[in-house]
């Protein structure tokens, strides 16, 4: 422990003491941690780097040369996906029902994780596993009977239709990631804010939810992600009109072959909503990852 | 946290009720309903009792897909989980570096499945992919549409690629929690580097390592999208796992009744070993008193 | 066992420090006896972990040496210092029974099966564990994991010192006393030299043979309790330790008077006439009231703290307590605090200085 790192009365915390940042930092074998740390991220990056490297070439040099990276280089493949909007609708109707799909999932699992986290009702315990149980739903068991179900009520190809079928693993999971975050919010709180004479929507909305802030942004930033990522309900439940990127990139097949410039371009689009979450969020990452149960 | 009773929390959770009973209850009964009848074409059915789930069961069609699918399971849990702690192991403590890890890693989760599918399946080819050009001129024979352990070992690599960072965030943000006060000691009670990592962290790591095993294995026994774009399933049906199958006999044969059938004992099977894991980990919440 | 030596010791946490300011641990020479318990004593920031944590090797000086018996160890690793460590925070290994936990350091150090067996039996013992061999250290309670970390640090017989910080932080009060009283017997009955970080002045004062009196990367001063109650080195010993603190008055003294706001009092002995800030420390069991001598007072508030009452009082704005004993009333004609002159200490830019005649 490093007294002099701390603020004044910081030692006296119970938990906060002993993490000092500048006390003899464990030697980990600096080397083989940068070697082994280094192979990875390039394990990583390189697949994503050659998807990058076929968007800014010609077909012809993709398909008649093998290049490291574009001699000639061509921005034409973005074009192409920027300027026709059979193309860029796609991005559109992703990222509408995704956004839907964030919002309706956060809107229902807080007041129901603050009811798990506080209260105990009648079961309580089996409906938290079941909803549990609905994120380990194959959508491929749901796709049909969602395909039917949306049919039935003239919400087929819709956005709304995309999330509300999102919601089926969202929900569960973010009542889940929230309800973690709760059980860290002493009660004492709640009754404080109680006896200070809050109504129960005041107290939520001004007090708790600022208190569990980072717990509304994990679980959003997971509702993004499994939303974004999602493609078989999506494809299922879409179109024309509500059809998601990922679906119109089955477009670049066309009678002389793939389009592989273009497909490699919309790929990498696809790919910038996702690294912008991240690094909007990137000093919450490790955190948010363990959904906050370390 | 000592909680009260109080049977208005109801009033709470009932969005959260109706919004999933719309989504999950009204389609499953209609997979049960189908699962139970036959039809001759023009909506008309009629009942056909337990006949789906007996030729199921009876047809080596499930079981192979169960078969392919338990082994693609239980390969990527087995090099995720450890590759994953390893990674984390290795991954810089604070500072710029940390960050810069971590943004790097996360990327891959947050590309469309598809989208994963058709990196891979560019990355692989002999003619424009980098992978499979270099294999090529190594002389490694290597066609993953064509060759059964080519495409084996691509939508695994794949699946590494993609998830292995999850487990390696997991695992860090669990290491990151382990107070320096504990590695102090080991070095005064002169534990090995093993030691350290035997008694201290991996322990510290079971709760969040718990998460990343359920997490991993429900997502991988779910897996569609990912090997479809990649490999179609084939060759033959070798990269067929339960998803791409059944996807296959409800949306390509609509072959209602038998996937019907096949849908309820899939979720059954998820359902009891997420259950098994479930009870695991709540166990282990309640020891540890978190 | 070992005598400790710190030889010119200073620590900064920047690289190139250049100021006197940014080093946490300022010039150190002291020997710290073999077999002696010392508490290191001090508010949060005075830089006393850093003095451990230098000691057990889990940091390296930026200057100076650090000697075991005369051998220098300012490098080496902590494993090879021999010593043990009790941190705040009860360090045990969850996975392990209390049996391996304490056989840990022994088994990592390729000791002896049966060896090991009889040492953890004695330890046991020892910290009153025996019962709880064999269950596993997770969730035992936190008085009971720290006496497993205390039992592991005596476990080896060669340990050159045992270090403690803040051991008792996160432990029940009723508790600490117990945890507090086997320390002490333990140390006497084995006599391992030990060093007791804490910022608890009780805890120091009923731990320690000599207290390290800390305060801004310095050790101020280094005594017995007694010493450092009677005749506190720096004016933050005085207001430091003790209950309430010492009283801290500017005046200025020429010979055996001193004069405070226009009023001169006696100091019973001379001082010569000291330069720089003076002031003069007075403890409240020093200070009494009276309706006819010392400094004009306005009591402010009496607190009764059960043995004894407090009375606050302002002295030319200045607060100066008065402790009554048990029973002693205030007399309404008292507007006067006087101080008994054996408690006085007269104080040069913080540093106390020596009445003429007064032993070295």
């Amino acid at each position: 422990m490093t007294d002099t790192a701390q603020a004044p009365g910081a030692a006296s915390l119970p938990g906060r003491a002993t993490e000092a940042p500048a006390v003899a930092r464990r030697k980990l074998p600096i080397k083989g941690s940068v070697v082994v740390m280094t192979l990875y991220l390039v394990f990583l990056l390189l697949p994503i780097y050659w998807l990058l490297n076929m968007s800014l070439k010609t077909n012809t040099e993709i398909l008649n040369s093998f290049t490291l990276w574009p001699r000639d280089l061509t921005f034409a493949n973005y074009a192409t996906i920027l300027t026709d909007p059979a193309w860029y609708s796609g991005y559109i109707n992703s990222l509408i029902y995704v956004s839907i799909n964030v919002v309706i999932t956060l809107v229902v699992a807080l007041p129901a994780a603050y009811a798990f986290s506080r209260y105990h009702f009648m079961g309580d315990k089996h409906l938290f596993f079941w909803l549990l149980t609905n994120r380990m739903a194959p959508p491929a068991v749901f796709a049909l009977p969602f395909f039917q179900l949306y049919s039935s009520v003239n919400l087929f190809d819709t956005h709304i239709a995309v999330a509300l079928a999102h919601c089926l693993f969202n929900v569960p999971l973010a009542v889940w990631i929230l309800e973690g975050f709760m059980r860290g919010v002493p009660k004492e709180i709640d009754e404080t804010a109680y006896i200070d004479g809050y109504s129960f929507p005041r107290f939520f909305v001004k007090i708790f939810m600022p208190l569990i802030a980072s717990g509304i942004g994990v679980a959003a930033f997971f509702a993004f992600m499994f939303s974004w990522v999602e493609l078989l309900l999506s494809r299922t439940l879409t179109s024309v009109d509500a059809k998601p990127i990922a679906a119109t990139m089955t477009r670049t097949v066309g009678a002389a072959g793939i389009d592989w410039g273009v497909l490699a371009a919309a790929g990498v689009l696809t790919i910038v909503p996702g690294a912008l979450v991240i690094y909007f969020v990137r000093n919450y990452i490790a955190k948010g990852f363990a959904l906050g149960r370390v | 946290m000592n909680k009260t009773v109080n049977q208005k929390a109801w009033f709470l959770v009932l969005p959260v009720l109706v919004l999933v009973a719309f989504s999950a209850v009204i389609p499953l009964m209609t997979v049960v309903n189908y699962s139970v009848q036959d039809t001759f074409g023009n909506n008309v059915f009629f009942w056909a009792g337990l006949e789906w789930f007996e030729e199921m069961l009876s047809s080596d069609r499930m079981w192979d897909a169960l078969g392919r699918q338990i082994a693609f399971s239980a390969i990527i849990l087995a090099i995720e989980i450890p590759l994953g702690i390893f990674v984390a192991l290795n991954m810089p403590k604070s500072g710029f570096w940390a960050s810069f890890c971590l943004v790097l890693m996360s990327l891959p989760l947050l590309i469309p499945w598809n989208v994963v599918g058709t990196i891979w399946q560019i990355f692989g080819r002999v003619d424009i992919g980098l992978l499979g050009y270099t294999l090529d001129a190594i002389g490694i024979n290597y066609n993953y549409t064509q060759d059964f352990y080519a495409a084996w070992a691509t939508v695994i690599v794949m699946d590494v690629w993609h998830w292995t960072s999850l487990v390696a965030l997991l695992a860090y943000a669990g290491l990151q929690s382990i107070p320096d006060a504990y590695y102090q000691a080991a070095k005064i009670d002169q534990a090995s580097r093993w030691k350290v990592f035997r008694y201290i962290e991996l322990p510290k790591m079971m709760g969040v390592l718990m998460i990343a095993i359920l997490l991993r294995f429900m997502d991988s026994f779910m897996i569609y999208t990912e090997p479809f774009v990649v490999t179609g399933g084939g060759p033959g049906n070798s990269t067929t796992f339960l998803s791409i199958d059944l996807v296959k006999m409800a949306l390509g044969q609509f072959d209602l009744g038998p996937a019907a059938a096949f849908s309820i004992m899939y979720y059954l099977v998820i359902l009891l070993i997420s259950w098994v894991f479930y009870t695991v980990m709540t166990n282990l919440d309640k020891r540890d008193g978190v | 066992m070992a005598k400790i030596t710190l030889d010119n010791l200073a620590h900064s946490y920047l690289p190139n420090p250049t100021s006197e300011d940014q080093f946490a641990l300022k010039q150190l020479d002291h020997d710290w006896v073999d077999g002696e318990a010392y508490a290191l004593l001090g508010s949060s920031g005075c830089g006393k972990s850093t003095l451990l944590n230098i000691i057990s090797g889990l940091l390296h000086p930026s200057q100076g040496r650090i000697l075991f018996d005369g051998r220098d160890v300012t490098h080496a690793p902590t494993a090879q210092r021999n010593i043990a460590q009790v941190f705040q925070f009860p360090v045990v290994y969850d996975t392990m029974t209390v049996r391996d936990n304490l056989a840990f350091p022994l088994r990592n150090r390729g000791a002896d099966a049966t060896y090991v067996a009889n040492r953890v039996q004695q330890i046991a013992q020892m910290i009153g564990m025996e019962d709880m061999l064999n269950r596993k250290a997770r969730g035992l309670t936190a008085d009971a994991k720290q006496k497993i970390s205390l039992g592991r640090g005596m476990v080896r017989e060669d340990v050159n010192a045992l270090l403690f910080d803040e051991p008792l932080t996160v432990i029940d009060p009723h508790m600490k006393w117990e945890l507090r009283t086997q320390l002490k017997s333990l140390h006497q009955q084995f006599g391992h030299t030990m060093i007791y970080v804490t910022h608890d002045q009780t805890e120091a004062l009923t731990f320690a043979d000599k207290v390290v009196v800390m305060y801004d990367g310095r050790v101020v001063q280094m005594g017995t309790p007694q010493e450092l109650f009677e005749r506190p080195e720096h004016t933050f010993v005085g207001y430091f330790i003790g209950s309430p603190g010492m009283n801290v008055l500017d005046a200025t003294v020429k010979g055996d008077r001193a004069v405070i706001g226009g009023t001169e009092i006696a100091l019973g002995k001379a001082f010569g006439t000291p330069s720089g800030k003076i002031e003069l420390g007075v403890r409240p069991e020093f200070t009494r009231l009276s309706a006819d001598e010392g400094l004009p007072a306005k009591i402010k508030r009496v607190e009764d703290v059960g043995r004894h009452k407090i009375v606050r009082t302002d002295v030319f704005g200045t607060e100066v307590n008065v402790i009554l004993a048990e029973g002693e009333g205030i007399s309404p004609a008292a507007n006067r605090v006087a101080f008994a002159p054996e408690g006085v200490n007269v104080y040069a830019d913080s540093w106390r200085i020596k009445a003429e005649g007064e032993a070295a």
